[in-house]
Order: structure tokens, then sequence, then C-alpha cells
């Protein structure tokens, strides 16, 4: 009896801790961050872009990246896709016999690939070691290799596959875009903006990027409208275009909470690669579970006074010189 | 206070040098010179690895699954510390033996992976740490169980070593580390699941929830009697000793009731969720959600009922059926319903393979080592082992 009253007890004070441990409703939920005041960002219209990769190349040289080869002759920087020494690339969709251009059926359309910047980034929430960090001014997710351990935990958790590593590297580092924060000192901005030859990709200030988005999707297409290179804001370098074909979308709005870099297309964003993104980020989801379990320690350090409480009664004697006393040595 | 008579702990006795050490000595030395490539050349020089499937098997294998497949000390601690069942007292030192080298090697299999191991210490660095990191919580619960598990064994050094003085005190504060070897386990194998949740829709809904830590936390119990039943039964056959199935027999059908509580959950959270469709879908990770669950419901068949407990050949099979289960469960989050896009593709190479084969092989090796020079296995009144 004494034994099966204990067990029964050990069974409700664990059963217990163990329910209100993994199953405790969040206490404080924490909700998708969204992008700060001044973030900064890119919007890129496909619907501009001439596949003219200058902003591939212009990328590299500002950020010292290394030639990527795909082709036998080695003669060409040829990435097929970003990696750690490719931050920026121009991918093309084709379908049928590729008439026009921005048309989901027999048609052919450019999209750019590149960190989106999310406000509520998976990399910078997954990151055990602060070596992803998110400016609460500017909002750019910035990487410290000397932070890094390289666990590649930001490789795996982000949406968009964009942080990438050194696999060819003994001291490998994880590369991805940083909006070229390194250049602002000198008045430069992103390479890739300050190349674009139509203003495919444009630079500025993430708000003023989404309301210049949503200008340009209200307007009636094939119609005249002014669209600016560069950056957004001065000195003016527009030019005059018809307007193009968009879907009533913009890429980055609302996904995942919003993200800084802003896309707009005529093909459908699922089949130019842009995933299909709720509203609610993961990290807000990851970090409720955790600081729902975790926050100031208080259901670990209460789960083990109880677990202490209990081992205290069942240690005996004869547990803890178990071997002891009976051996003939 | 209830009080068991059991056999103590002993030596087994025997040679060092047989065939079972020297086929690990091989692997372990394969192993040595396949890792002296990777930090010579990184790790794209000996693994598969890729920026669609980042973590391959020294993470998801190695690291995951090694660390589920050595719960035995937990699950077992469980039984006896907290639930007070004394009498399965005997399966605690080798339970435990266990779970110390899997975890120790698990904790040290990191560094293979880690791809600018150097900068490790940050992980614990006040400056460094990121407290909303699912990983940071594992790595340092982690370290904290490998050390909490050393203490916890070094009573079987003490012995040996003759130190009674020291193992007095240890054992008056063994309560405290015993509580936090069952609380530590519990932290970090939920938190393995955790890890799942920060990389969203990329992860197949079948293994992407919100109830994913408690789902894994019940899997490691389970698998921790899992691994015991299994390994009672390879020490009983390796070392010619008699099966424990006194103890072996109601400690399966405790596993069966977890097991129970385990299915309720996991198939209750895909019903709610409205997930189970997944399931039924004509493709290689369906098949493997069924696989894994056949696994997990296998045991229920296999030593259902009382005469089939009694034989130590369903025992042995329950066993086996868990911890496949178990590491389906992981392998199938982390890498088969794990999909970053098209092109994508990841089959580990030979050397990775066998870098995870020689980290077994170190644990086999240890483990004969210590059982033949320690007390660990309780005594038996048979002649030692050749």
């Amino acid at each position: 009896m004494d034994t099966r009253r204990h067990f029964l007890k050990g069974v409700l004070a664990s059963g217990a801790a163990i329910t209100t441990a993994a199953v405790a409703p969040p206490a404080r939920a924490r909700e998708t961050h969204n992008r700060p005041a001044d973030a900064l960002g890119l919007l890129y219209d496909a619907t501009l872009c001439v596949g003219c990769k200058a902003c591939l190349t212009a990328c590299k040289t500002a950020n010292g990246l290394a030639p990527e080869f795909s082709t036998a002759d080695h003669l060409w920087d040829t990435p097929l896709d970003t990696s750690a020494y490719t931050f920026n690339l121009i991918k093309m969709y084709r379908n049928g016999t590729m008439e026009t251009k921005d048309a989901e059926v027999n048609g052919y359309a450019f999209m750019q690939t590149s960190c989106m910047h999310c406000a509520d980034p998976s990399c910078v929430s997954a990151c055990p070691v602060s070596a992803m960090t998110k400016d609460p001014g500017t909002g750019i997710v910035a990487y410290d290799p000397d932070a890094c351990v390289g666990c590649r935990y930001c490789v795996v958790a982000c949406p968009f596959g964009i942080p990438k590593y050194q696999y060819d590297s003994p001291t490998g580092k994880i590369g991805k875009c940083e909006l070229c924060r390194h250049r602002y000192k000198d008045g430069h901005y992103s390479a890739c903006a300050e190349v674009c030859p139509t203003g495919a990709t444009l630079y500025g200030k993430s708000s003023d990027l989404l309301a210049e988005a949503k200008r340009r999707i209200a307007l009636k297409p094939g119609s005249l409208t002014r669209y600016p290179r560069g950056r957004i804001s001065a000195p003016d370098q527009s030019y005059e275009a018809p307007v193009g074909k968009y879907l009533q979308h913009v890429y980055g709005e609302k996904e995942y909470g919003g993200t800084q870099v802003l896309k707009l297309s005529g093909v459908a964003f699922d089949k130019v690669g842009m995933p299909n993104l709720p509203p609610t980020s993961s990290a807000a989801t990851s970090e409720t579970i955790q600081h729902s379990l975790y926050g100031g320690m208080l259901m670990p350090i209460a789960v083990l006074g109880v677990l202490g409480f209990i081992a205290r009664r069942n240690v005996h004697d004869e547990d803890d010189s178990a071997g002891n006393g009976k051996e003939e040595k | 206070m209830t009080h068991h008579q059991y056999a103590s702990p002993a030596p087994v006795g025997g040679s060092l040098i047989n065939v079972a050490t020297l086929v690990c000595g091989v692997l372990i030395a394969v192993m040595a010179s396949i890792l002296l490539v990777r930090f010579f050349f990184g790790l794209g020089a000996v693994t598969h690895i890729n920026d669609g499937y980042s973590w391959g098997m020294w993470v998801v294998v190695d690291v995951m699954i090694g660390s589920a497949l050595a719960c035995g000390g937990f699950s077992v601690a469980l039984l006896v510390y907290i639930f007070n069942q004394g009498q399965y007292h005997p399966l605690v030192r080798p339970a435990l033996l266990a779970s110390l080298f899997g975890y120790t090697l698990a904790g040290g299999g990191i560094f293979f992976d880690l791809g600018r191991w150097w900068n490790f210490w940050h992980i614990f660095w006040p400056g460094y740490v990121n407290v909303n990191s699912v990983m940071f919580e594992v790595a340092a619960s982690v370290t904290a169980y490998i050390l909490v598990m050393w203490i916890e064994f070094s009573p079987v050094f003490l012995e040996k070593l003759g130190m009674r003085d020291a193992k007095k005190k240890l054992n008056k504060l063994l309560f405290f580390f015993i509580a936090l070897g069952v609380l530590l386990p519990m932290m970090h194998q939920s938190s393995l699941g955790t890890m799942l949740v920060v990389m969203g829709g990329q992860v197949n809904p079948l293994w992407q929830t919100p109830v994913v830590p408690l789902i894994y936390l019940l899997s490691a119990i389970i698998i921790g009697y899992g691994v015991v039943l299994f390994e009672s039964c390879v020490a009983a056959s390796s070392y010619r000793r008699t099966i424990e199935m006194k103890l072996l027999n109601p400690m399966s059908k405790i596993m069966l009731g977890v097991l129970a509580v385990y299915l309720v959950v996991r198939f209750g959270d895909l019903v709610l969720r409205g997930a189970l469709g997944e399931a039924f879908k004509p493709s290689f990770v369906a098949l493997s959600f069924w696989v894994e669950n056949i696994c997990f419901v296998a045991p229920f068949f296999l030593i259902g009922n009382l005469v089939a407990r009694r034989n130590p050949a369903r025992l042995f099979l329950a066993g086996v059926a868990i911890m496949l289960g178990g590491i389906l469960l992981r392998l199938n989050g982390f890498l088969i319903g794990f999909d970053t896009g098209p092109g994508w593709h990841y089959f580990p190479s030979f050397p990775e393979v066998m870098v995870t084969v020689g980290m077994f092989a170190i644990e086999v090796f240890g483990y004969i080592i210590i059982t033949r020079r320690f007390p660990v296995l309780p005594r038996e009144d048979v002649p030692v082992a050749h």
C-alpha cells in the first residue's frame, strides 16, 4: 500500500509538473513584430526589370565577393542561386513560347532573390549567440562573423532560404545581403539599387517604398507614369514609362508581419519563387512557446522544487550506497 | 519508506581486448581520419549538407536522435526516484551509464558540425546569449545535464577508488542532482522539438505543431524505456547473463501506458489541426509518417498482454520498435518532412555516415570497458563473461 501511495503521489506531482511545463497556455503571447518606423529596404518591380544583372555585379563588387562558375570554361561569374558568395540574384520564370513579358502563360518574367529584411526575422530569433541581429533603427538584419558559432540554425530557419554558409572553408561564414550598410558612411546606399538602369530595384525607407508600390498597382496598365531610379528620395533620376500589368499584391507588405524589401510582379509570387507566408511570423510562435515555458525561469524552478522534494524522500540509504558495504573488498 | 532487495552492482570482469572492442577501435580510427579532413578543408569536403539541408546527419542523428536514445537514464530515474519504484533500482546504473555516454558524445559531436567551433563559448557568454533562441536553451540545458550525469555517476568511480568520505558527502546532495537530472532532460528534450517551430511552413504539418514540445518530451520518455529494454537484452545475451525479466516485464507495461498517452496527444493534435489529410497524400513523406507511427503502435501488439511480456524476444522487439519510431519522428521532422523548395536534396555521404558509426562505436567501446571494470551491472553468481 505504501508503495502504491507513493507511486500515486509521484504520478500526480510529476504529471502536474509535466503538464504545466509542456502545455501551459501562452501566458504572454509574443506578438509578431512590425517594421521599425525608419526601416530601410528595397522595392523590386519585376515589370521594370530587364534582367541585365547589373545588380548582381555591383553587389559582388560592393561586398568583395568571389565569382561563382557554372559553365565549363569558368570565364563568367554565373551563379545559379544565392549563396554565401552571391547575395543577390535575378532568376527567370519561363512558360510555353515565352512570348510576353510578365505573363504567366506563354510568357517570361524576372524575380530578384535576396534578403527580405523581415520585420520579425526567423534567423534573428533562431541565432543562439546574437550573430544575427536586427537594427532597431534601420531594421537591417545584420550578421557578425566574430560572434557566429556556425550552427546554421539561421540557414534552416529562414523561409526565403537566404542566410547561406561557406561549406568549402574550414572557417566558413554565413553570407547574406545587409543592404550595403557598410557603404552608408560614404554617402552610398544599396549597390544593386544604385546601378539599376530601370529603377526595378529601388532603395529607400520601407514606408515610402510601400506607398510607391501601392501607387503603382493602382495605376491603369498601359498608362504613362514616372518611375524613380536609384533611391526613392532626391536626387531625382526618374523617367516616364508605361505601367505594367501588376498583380494586386505588394509582396512583403503583410507576409510574416511584413518585410522591408517589397516586391511587385505580374506573375503569381509562388510561381516566381516567393513562398506563401501567413501574416504572423514563426519567430513569434517559437518565442511564445519558449517564454511561456522559461519566462523568468519560474516554471523550471518550480518543477525542480517539486522534483527535489520527491527525490529527497525517495533516495534511500540503500540507493546512496548501492553496491557498497556488500562488497567484499 | 519501502526497501527492496536486489543484487548490488559489480564489475563484469573479463578481457578488454576482444572482437567487439577491436572492431570499435577500427571504426573510431576511420572516424578520426574523416574528421581530420573536415577540420582542414571544411564541412563540404566530407558531407553532403547544403544550403537547402544545412542540418544533415551529424545534427539530426548524432545530436537529436543520439540524445533521445540516451534518455534511458532519465526515464529510469523518473521511475525510481520520482515515482518511487525502488524495485527498478538495478536498472539505474546501466541506464545512467548509457545516457552518460550518449549525451557526452552528442554534446561533443556538436563540435564536428559547428562551422565556427572556436566561438562555441559564446553560447554561454552573457554578452552573446540570445534568450529568444530555442537552440540556446537546448545547448545550456544539455551541457548542464552532462555535468549532472557525471556527478550522478561519480559514486561508481569513487567506489572503485575507495574514496568513501567523498562519496558520503556527495550522497547527502545526490537527491538534488537526481532532481536536476530529471528536470534538465524534460527541458531540452521538449525544446529539441520546439526547434522545428521557427522553421515554419518548411516543415510538413504532420510534424509542425505548437504542441511539438510535449510530443518530443513524451516520446523521449518512451524511448528511454525502449532503450532500457533493448540494452538489457543485448547486455544479457552478449555477457551471457540472465535477463532481468522481473523488472523489464512491469517496466514495459509502464512504457505502454506512457505510449498510449503519446498516441492520444499525437493523433489528437493532428485531427484538431486538420493536418491528418497530409498523411493520405501519395508521397514518400506520408509513407514515412505511417512507418513512424506503426513503430509506435507495434508494442501494443508485441507485448500487449502479460504472457507476451514474459517473452524476452518480444520485449526486445518492442524496444527496437520504439527506438525506430523515435528515430523516425526526428528524421521526419528535420529531414524527410522538411522542404526548402525545389532543387534541394540531401542524402548523407559515406564519410558522413562513417562519422556517425564511429560515434556509436565510441559508445559501445566505452560501455564495454566501464561495465567490465566498474560496478555498474547487477552482480550475478554465474561464471564471469569470457
